[in-house]
Formats: structure tokens, sequence, C-alpha cells
């Protein structure tokens, strides 16, 4: 089971627990439709599309409104840690939270109660919580970007905004800010870096890089990292090995990237659509009827 | 006990005391102490401190505060006319934010990258039509208010962003509009 923690950009969504279910060109948990336009709902829209397609996993969620005031993650953070010792799941990604030191290691902690240690992925604001906490290597996987690269490389960053000028450089210098970051013990176990070409890697270095299809238009489309996170918590949640699930979420991404046929405008709900076709294509779970 | 190891682990040098925390510098005491009012009654977590030896303007107080919130915190702090001389990281009193912009045409569209945040319109309309990068959570919340609005017109980041993402794309968005 997949169980991913995460915020909706929503004032008045309560704070949910449940599992999540997919719908046309969206998700929906406890009665309530999200539409899949970025942060956690896209995360969660593309792991139910790899889900759909690799077999029965279950996707829950812990979800809770918050715009960027912090109350909502706090609120979960809260509930996070009352709860999360009686739960289990095979895998369990954190998403879009408020960055909080403080509260980010009293979930952590509750974590370490569970029966069994689920493989802890982290994105977004609590990556950066993790890293700011100098725990990153409690987890399995960190998904940064570019910029979140060059922030987890710099070990006084305290957010990506503050990074160094001279650490922001060209993603050709990846290999090297993936080596500082593990220097500097601010990198998870392994890392799967988003970008024009996304690498792989671990304290050893970067083990395996993808590049094609290319377009360059991604970049510019807001959701496309978090349905990467979410197809590898997908395939992780489905059993694959890390390296195997790594590989193959990058490439299925960048195809269903590619068979949207997109442009800086479109929307990342068009690329989740093809995400079942684009596994099938890699040789995983059924064609989708239509297929060609 | 699978994780007893965590409990043990000392912290790396790499994470100071209070890492996502930030220091607001002021003129003088007295802006200090109501400014402490403001953000208290605010609901912020914050604490009067005295300053590190990096910070060598203001006063002998500093005002500890989230720094993911800055933009939110300055904001009231404008508000009521107590703007601080700087607010600045406690990992690093003397890191400025990203003042770089990389900028990547398409042909029919522009992209402006500050720090995580990206922001892109169409050309020809001058409609934002995608924002991307960032991870903390206004930053949906912003895409929502932005995205398929005119440049010109669109609210500003600045006015209903609350974190550091949001000061980030501030950035991108004044970039754009000068560009545009």
């Amino acid at each position: 089971m997949l169980t991913v923690v995460g915020t909706v950009p929503q004032v008045d969504f309560p704070l949910l627990e449940g599992v999540v279910s997919a719908e046309a060109g969206g998700i929906a948990i406890a009665g309530r439709r999200l539409e899949a336009k970025r942060g956690t709902p896209a995360l969660l829209a593309a792991a139910l599309a790899a889900a759909q397609a690799l077999g029965e996993i279950e996707v829950r969620a812990f979800l809770v409104g918050d715009v960027g005031l912090g109350d909502g993650s706090r609120k979960l953070y809260r509930h996070l840690t009352e709860v999360l010792p009686h739960r289990d799941c095979a895998v369990l990604t954190f998403h879009y939270l408020q960055p909080d030191v403080d509260w980010h290691n009293r979930v952590l902690f509750a974590v370490e109660e569970m029966a069994v240690r689920p493989l802890l992925v982290a994105d977004a604001g609590f990556m950066y919580a993790a890293k700011m906490s100098g725990q990153a290597g409690a987890y399995d996987l960190f998904t940064p970007d570019a910029g979140e690269l060059a922030f987890l490389a710099d070990e006084r960053a305290p957010h990506p905004f503050y990074t160094r000028g001279f650490i922001l450089q060209d993603e050709e210098g990846a290999p090297e800010l993936i080596a500082r970051a593990y220097l500097h013990d601010n990198a998870a176990r392994h890392l799967l870096v988003k970008g024009r070409v996304d690498r792989m890697a671990d304290q050893d270095g970067v083990w395996a890089s993808v590049s094609e299809p290319s377009h360059p238009a991604l970049e510019a489309i807001g959701g496309t990292g978090d349905t990467l996170t979410g197809m590898v918590s997908a395939l992780l949640a489905a059993g694959l090995e890390m390296r195997p699930a790594c590989l193959l979420a990058a490439k299925a991404n960048r195809l269903a990237g590619d068979l949207a046929q997109p442009d800086p405008a479109t929307q990342v709900a068009e690329i989740i659509a093809h995400i079942p076709r684009a596994l099938a294509a890699l040789g995983q779970g059924h064609r989708p009827a239509g297929g060609e | 006990m699978a994780f007893a190891w965590l409990k043990n682990k000392a912290k790396p040098a790499s994470a100071p005391k209070n890492a996502d925390k930030g220091l607001l510098v002021f003129d003088n005491t007295s802006e200090v102490i109501r400014a402490e009012g403001l953000l208290k009654r605010g609901g912020w977590s914050i604490r009067v401190m005295g300053p590190p030896p990096e910070i060598r303007t203001g006063c002998d107080l500093v005002i500890e505060f989230p720094l993911i919130e800055k933009l939110d915190i300055l904001r009231a702090l404008e508000e009521a006319k107590l703007t601080p001389l700087s607010a600045v990281p406690v990992s690093g009193p003397l890191l400025e934010p990203v003042n770089l912009f990389q900028v990547k045409d398409f042909g029919q569209h522009l992209m402006v990258r500050a720090a995580n945040m990206k922001l892109t319109i169409d050309k020809r309309s001058l409609i934002i039509v995608n924002i991307s990068g960032g991870g903390c959570p206004d930053v949906p919340y912003l895409a929502d208010q932005l995205v398929g609005k005119l440049l010109t017109e669109a609210p500003s980041p600045r006015r209903i962003g609350h974190t550091l993402c949001g000061y980030a794309l501030e950035l991108a968005y004044q970039e754009m509009r000068r560009r545009c």
C-alpha cells in the first residue's frame, strides 16, 4: 500500500485520511473530488494511473487544505504524530507541506514507532524540512528538481530561495552537486533528480541517466515533477526495487510527456492521461483500450 | 526498534540549530517591541533575542521568526509601517536571496526562473500559461490564481502569496513584467 501525505490549495478543505480513487481529470477522497492540476492531487493522480496499470495497489492519503499559511500543515503534522504509529504501509510519501523542522522531527519519530518501517519518499516542502533538520539520511528517496538539488548541495541554504549563486549552475554540474549533497549528509539514500536529463544517484554517484524522449517544454509545465514522484512511489509500493522503480518512473514520465505532444501551455492532467499507455509501452501493465 | 539509530544519530554539522528560522533586524528597540506585539497577536511563533555577531546593523535586539513565512510576515509589518532593515536566515545572516534569473525562450512562450520557481507566458497574448517548481503549499494556490490570467491583470504573488516560494515567484513575475 502507498500512503501519500500532502496539501490541497483550498482554505476550507478539511483534514482527511482515506483511500483515494481516480476520477476523470483528477482524484476523489472521502466523497470530495480534486482536479489534478499540480501539487499533491497531481502526484496522487499519477500514482493511481501507475497503480491501475500495475494491478492492485491501494493508494491512501492524508490531505488537508493549506494555501501557504501553514495552519493546515501543522494540523496534519499533529494528526500524523498521533496516528502514524498505528498505521502500516509499504511506502510513505511526503509532499507539499509547510517546511517546519520541529514538526518534521516529531513526524519522523512517529514513523519510528510504526510496526514495520515503510520506504520513505520526500519531495517538495517536506524534503526541504528533512534537509534542514539534518535527517535527510533517514529517507530512502528524494526527488528534487535542478533548483532543489542546488539547495540540497548548499549546506548553508535554509530554502532554495537562499541557494548561493556559485552553486546555481547549469544542469551539467548535477553530478558535482549530488556529490556535495552527500558530502554534507543532505541527501536521502537515493536521489532521483528531475531535469532536462533525469539522473538517478546514491552516495557512490550517478548510476543512471534518462534523457529521451526530450521535450524542453516539459520544464515549464507545473506538476511534471509531481507525476514522477507519484509514479515512483506507486512502483515501489508494487514491490519494485529502488533502482528499477526510479528508472522505470523516469522513462514513463518522459514518455507520457512525449505522448501528450506538449508545449509550454500544456497542463499536467493532459500528461497524466498518458501514463497507463507509457507504462504499457515500457512493458508494464496492460495497454489501455484505444491504445495504438 | 528499526529506527533506533535515528534517535542516537548526531546531527550533522550542516544542520544548524533553528535552521528554518530567520531574523528580523530593526533600527531601534521601540520598533522591535511593537513588531513583537503585532506578530504575536497575529499568531506567529516568534521570540526576541540578541543578534548574532554577523549582523552589524540595527539595534541590539532582533526577532526570530519562521523563515518560510517571510513574505506573509513582511507584508503584515509593512502594513503596520514597521518595515525591518533586513530579514535574514539564522543559518547564514549574510546569505542573500537568489538574484539570478534564468530565461528560456520557447518561441511562442517565454519562461523566467527565479530560484526554484518558474513562470511561463504566451508572448502574444501575455497570458500566464504555467507555473512550475517550488515546494511550499502556496505554490499550487498561486498557480490556481495566476494561470490563465493576463500578466498585467493577475494578482502579484507578493500580494497573495505567503512563503519563500511565493517570494521567489514574485521575483520571476517582476522580471517577466520588466521584460514584457
